[in-house]
């Protein structure tokens, strides 16, 4: 086991971990946030930088501070190492930038856009952007397109953290999407304009942090505060049909995967829950779920709006 | 200052493109050396003696370089020469690739055998297609004489050449970028570490070295490393090749002693003979387009005052405040009549355009830039456009996934620190701005 110490919270990790699950472990305000890493999904991260940590010390053996700031998620924890993270004003400019960076083409549509309320790219927004942008020049522009007939590609609100990419590697057993040119024309498509059809592509939707990946089925159908998160399973042969599925009243809206507090799909047994498409996009009946009960939601999220009492709620003093 | 020159020696001899006129003027003689006298750790201690630093652009040593490469047993080696020179003002590979090619060949095959490479790779840019067959005649030519394949001087030595084009993509030229492309795949830059010491090509341990260095290694196991380093001044040894443009009365490929002063380079009569038409001389770009702009009154002479030095060291002094980088060798010349601001639009243009758009800080941040430079030259931009840019600048440099970014950043960077006068004639006289700009390509080569 190797001891790191991040804002100042000593934590004993096995050795190879990344700084970014190092300081997962901890939990709470150390985390950085993370829009391209996926721990589920081997291969990802490094591409984001929201998640840039500064190192005061490399480790006990070589305790000089690392020149650049780095990225926790792709970076190791070495024996000894000093990792600052919210206590670092230069983590929280250079942050900052990056969050900017990726609003600078993003069309800040969350009004019309679907994953508003759970989107990463908002909360990251909320406590890292500016109220204002400094970005006076056009937007990039592409047209939204259909990717499979479940599947709906927005492109504009792309933040190319190649997530869906690897899904699509990895879970599907032939990739027909990735990713065309470079730089700033870089965008996700599917290879000559061909439809993704697979049981798994629907986990793209999952794993996607912001709205560039939509699920036709429930586009436009509601806000995502205004359902209720239940757990629910059913017997499937094809995946393990441990999924939330999104009502209201007695209907269910959308099926989604078991999300953790990292907004990663959930391990249930060793495995991690990805759904198939027949769950998430065509079982929409109560009957074809057998509903256990609400699921537990964060009291910060704007999905518990409306959901518990809140102490703003109760009257602070009786008025006669 | 004495001109020797270790690389272009030969020329000017007739058909020294041929195997033939190589071999007779010495040719393949340090390989027969080589694999019939020295072990191949001898050879990279020559090379770590000889203080020979990577002629890529980041000068760091390659002897060092070579003896970080992992050795376990039952994995293959590799050596990959990264021929993918795309900087905008460098131009000293191609150059010695087509004029020399057996020079890379050789310097390919003596390297090898000093890392213990089977096989080996040439990544030539796609644009040199026509070098890519000289090349391959000269691979073909090696086979033909023995000096590539099985039992190479009956030293048991087996050797494979490959030569392998990309598609003409910058990043490529950023050594994982290379690999993954060399691979098949999409040229993205890997995340390191791993280091491809460790893990390079096909996930085995591998050197990527730049043209130059590897045909250095020739007159290096030739003349012994003493002898190579006993040329240049410190840690600074050696030739180097540098690709002079811009407004000179002559510019060219010239093979220097570092250690020669920047001044008699721009000025000398053997070398580039000051600048053309007798203007004056404005700034200049000493390494490449990815490094620091130097203003006139710091190119021959440090903040300090002293001489400036075709060195590593020398063009470095003062850090980015006042220096610059010896880079790669492409030395960019300004004269008096040069825009800096549209200078600048254009170096950004080319790495927005350049960026693989894998992390965000390059990807946004690179073609921001590019847009804000643009307003800026056409006479549409505010002053506080000026801080934009210094500030979008200092948020990409660092955190990028490879240096792309830096080299992106760097170049305007420096261009406002020391011309910032200029930004902001360019705010306050618009219409000027304009009709200076009249004739010329107004819409971003990106649409």
């Amino acid at each position: 086991m190797v001891k790191v110490t991040i804002d100042g919270v000593e934590v004993s990790v096995e050795p190879g971990t990344t700084i970014l699950n190092a300081a997962r472990q901890i939990g709470g305000d150390v985390v950085p946030p993370a829009m391209c890493y996926y721990s589920k999904l081997p291969g990802t991260g490094g591409k984001c930088r929201t998640c840039l940590v500064e190192v005061a010390a490399g480790s006990a053996a070589d305790p000089r501070p690392m020149p650049k700031l780095v990225a926790s998620c792709s970076t190791p924890v070495q024996d000894g190492m000093v990792v600052n993270n919210k206590s670092s004003q230069r983590v929280h400019d250079n942050r900052g930038g990056v969050v900017e960076f990726l609003l600078a083409n993003h069309p800040l549509d969350c009004p019309i856009c679907d994953q508003a309320g759970e989107c990463h790219l908002q909360d990251l927004g909320y406590e890292h952007g500016s109220a204002k942008t400094r970005y006076e020049e056009d937007r990039r522009i592409f047209e939204p397109i259909d990717i499979g007939n479940k599947i709906k590609l927005h492109m504009n609100r792309c933040i190319l953290c190649y997530r869906c990419v690897y899904v699509a590697n990895q879970l599907t057993d032939k990739r027909v999407h990735g990713v065309l040119h470079r730089g700033e024309h870089a965008e996700i498509s599917t290879y000559i304009e061909q439809a993704v059809d697979n049981d798994f592509s629907g986990n793209m939707i999952d794993v996607c942090p912001v709205g560039a990946l939509t699920d036709r089925t429930f586009r436009f159908k509601s806000r995502v505060w205004f359902l209720k998160p239940m757990e629910a399973e059913r017997s499937c042969s094809k995946c393990c049909g441990k999924a939330v599925v999104w009502m209201f009243g007695n209907e269910i809206y959308r099926v989604t995967a078991r999300k953790d507090q990292f907004g990663e799909v959930e391990e249930i047994e060793q495995k991690t829950a990805w759904l198939c498409n027949d769950c998430r996009f065509e079982k929409k009946e109560v009957t074809d779920w057998n509903v256990l009960g609400p699921r537990v939601i964060n009291r910060q999220s704007v999905i518990s709006q409306g959901k518990y009492a809140t102490t703003i709620d109760k009257p602070v003093k009786r008025i006669s | 200052m004495t001109n020797r020159k270790l690389l272009l020696e030969h020329l000017d001899v007739p058909g020294i493109q041929g195997i033939d006129a190589y071999v007779k003027h010495g040719g393949y003689a340090s390989l027969k050396k080589a694999l019939q006298k020295m072990s191949p750790d001898e050879v990279v201690e020559e090379v770590k003696k000889s203080g020979l630093r990577g002629r890529g652009g980041a000068g760091f040593p390659t002897g060092l370089k070579w003896s970080f490469l992992a050795k376990p047993e039952g994995i293959p080696r590799y050596l990959v020469c990264n021929a993918d020179e795309s900087e905008p003002g460098t131009f000293k590979d191609r150059y010695l690739m087509e004029k020399i090619p057996h020079l890379l060949v050789e310097g390919m095959i003596l390297s090898s055998y000093a890392l213990g490479a089977k096989t080996s790779y040439i990544y030539i840019r796609g644009e040199f297609m026509y070098v890519l067959e000289i090349l391959q005649n000269a691979i073909n030519e090696a086979y033909a004489k023995g000096y590539l394949g099985k039992n190479i001087f009956g030293s048991g030595f087996d050797h494979d050449l490959v030569i392998t084009p990309g598609g003409g993509a910058y990043i490529c030229g950023e050594e994982t970028a290379l690999l993954e492309s060399l691979e098949g795949k999409r040229g993205n830059p890997r995340i390191k570490p791993p280091f491809p010491a460790v893990k390079g090509l096909w996930a085995s341990p591998t050197v990527v070295n730049n043209v130059e260095s590897i045909a250095a290694v020739v007159p290096i196991v030739r003349d012994g490393g003493d002898a190579y380093a006993s040329i240049g001044i410190g840690k600074s040894t050696g030739t180097k090749l540098v690709s002079a443009c811009g407004n000179l009365e002559r510019p060219g490929v010239y093979e220097i002693e570092l250690g020669l002063s920047v001044e008699e380079f721009i000025y000398g009569d053997n070398y580039c003979r000051g600048i053309a038409k007798g203007k004056k001389l404005k700034a200049c770009v000493p390494g490449g387009s990815s490094v620091p702009i130097l203003p006139h009154h710091l190119v021959t002479k440090t903040a300090a005052g002293e001489q400036r030095l075709m060195t590593y060291e020398s063009l470095a002094d003062g850090g980015f405040q006042s220096g610059s980088m010896l880079g790669s060798g492409g030395f960019i010349v300004f004269d008096e009549d040069q825009c800096i601001v549209r200078n600048t639009w254009n170096f950004t243009r080319f790495y927005a355009h350049e960026s693989c758009g894998q992390c965000s800080p390059c990807r946004e941040g690179t073609g921001w830039m590019e847009k804000v430079l643009h307003r800026l030259e056409t006479g549409k931009g505010h002053l506080r456009d000026i801080d934009l840019l210094a500030d979008i600048n200092k948020k990409i440099e660092g955190n990028t996934i490879c240096p792309l970014g830096d080299a992106a950043a760097w170049p305007v960077a420096a261009a406002i620190r020391h011309f910032r006068d200029e930004f902001e004639w360019h705010v306050t006289h618009p219409e000027e701005a304009q009709i200076r700009n009249y004739g010329l390509i107004q819409q971003p080569l990106v649409a």
